[in-house]
């Protein structure tokens, strides 16, 4: 699972896609894991830096963290692969 | 350093309204072309179309009859126009004009002067009133539609259509209609103002997008830029929009310029429904009002289109910018009196 190649995002959170011309906006915590994706950070090194650095438990964050992954696939800027 | 050629071009739609003429911003375009330097001769029909005084745009503007005088009467005042101007080019930006300009290409080759027009067959067969047998035949996906020139006709929409369906006029003018009471309002509007026939359309929900584009008449395609529509009017116009990169658009521009070997400039307005398909809802014989974004992404479609109509080789546009956005503005011009009386009066400025 990877962010769409040229889905843009802004360092203000601000996503472009451009195949379909949509803008959408996240808030700074939803841009930080957009760019950790984008990076290739796994699930587990996102969940032990969010839960360290925010006053989260890991399972709160693994269930926020799958809503928004879901709602970035219903808007088609993820795509699944290996 | 080697001076560049300078060649004399009139263009047409001048009316930057609210459902604005392409003719100032295909203007803007022409003066940012970088393989000529350019005099432009504004071709006007009413006296309060903007582009007549927008004198760092348009050099000099001259009225023209309209397409209904017949076409003695505009090759009579183009030969006088051409007598004043050695015109090289004319750019005629109306679908209504297209068809006495088309009439008179050759006529105006003989005097030198040259234009990028799709055939008469092209023409007509990409009409709105033709638009099924269209896309039946070149295999691309269009709405379902109905011509109808009679309005008894209107009480059988419901047979063959569910409502809502879109109401038009064979060159302007589209409202949605969701009962047969608003058909026959659409349809006593559009025809007391075009006439007969009134095309029924399929009403498809979705996205709308645009692609511009120019065929060299060959089946190549020199330029595509596809636009999502952000803002648009109650006229249905797009006041803002943005370059995407939908491949799909590009594809489907393909197959229809190799198709039909189009020849001109053009706009495709399409409508993406929920299943991502694409239906192609128009094809606009000219060059759209948003025309100008295709130079902010890299591809100056009305330069290249100039190139084409004096047979020039013109190599395709491979790439555009995507995410590039237009916005229109309304700007009031403060205009003198007598530049009003010269054009009403004289016909020219």
């Amino acid at each position: 699972m990877n962010i769409k190649q040229n889905i843009a995002v802004s360092g203000a959170g601000m996503i472009f896609n451009p195949n379909t011309g949509e803008t959408y906006t996240v808030n700074p915590i939803g841009a930080e894991i957009i760019n950790n994706i984008k990076e290739g950070q796994s699930l587990n090194e996102m969940r032990e830096k969010f839960t360290s650095k925010y006053s989260v438990e890991p399972s709160t964050f693994q269930n926020d963290y799958e809503d928004f992954i879901n709602l970035m696939r219903n808007f088609s800027l993820i795509e699944d692969g290996d | 350093m080697a001076t560049k050629r300078k060649l004399n071009i009139a263009v047409s739609g001048l009316n930057a309204i609210d459902s604005p003429g392409p003719g100032v911003a295909v203007i803007r375009a022409l003066r940012e072309a970088k393989s000529f330097d350019c005099k432009i001769i504004g071709l006007a029909y009413e006296s309060l179309e903007p582009g007549i005084f927008m004198h760092d745009l348009v050099d000099k503007t001259y009225q023209i009859p309209y397409p209904l005088a017949g076409i003695d009467a505009i090759m009579e005042r183009i030969e006088y126009i051409h007598a004043n101007e050695q015109l090289d080019v004319i750019i005629p930006n109306f679908d209504s004009e297209l068809y006495p300009f088309i009439r008179l290409e050759p006529k105006l080759k003989e005097m030198g002067i040259h234009m990028c027009l799709p055939t008469m067959e092209q023409f007509e067969e990409r009409h709105k009133v033709n638009l099924n047998e269209f896309g039946e035949k070149y295999g691309i996906n269009v709405p379902k539609s109905k011509n109808i020139s009679n309005s008894s006709e209107i009480k059988d929409i419901s047979k063959d259509f569910k409502y809502p369906v879109l109401v038009k006029g064979k060159y302007y003018d589209a409202y949605v209609a969701y009962n047969a009471d608003q058909v026959k309002t659409y349809y006593n509007k559009i025809s007391a103002k075009w006439g007969v026939p009134i095309i029924i359309q399929e009403f498809v929900h979705g996205t709308e997008f645009n692609v511009t584009g120019l065929g060299d008449g060959l089946g190549n395609t020199i330029a595509a830029v596809p636009m999502r529509k952000q803002y648009i009017t109650e006229k249905g116009k797009a006041w803002g929009g943005i370059s995407v990169a939908d491949k799909k658009m590009i594809e489907l521009t393909d197959q229809f310029i190799s198709q039909t070997k189009w020849r001109s400039g053009f706009e495709l307005e399409l409508m993406k429904d929920k299943e991502n398909k694409f239906h192609l809802l128009e094809i606009n014989p000219r060059m759209p009002a948003w025309i100008y974004l295709s130079v902010g992404v890299g591809q100056n479609i009305p330069e290249a289109l100039v190139n084409l109509a004096m047979g020039e080789t013109v190599e395709p546009f491979t790439e555009y910018t995507v995410g590039k956005m237009f916005v229109r503005y309304a700007w009031d011009m403060i205009v003198d009196i007598k530049e009003f009386h010269a054009i009403s009066q004289e016909g020219e400025l």
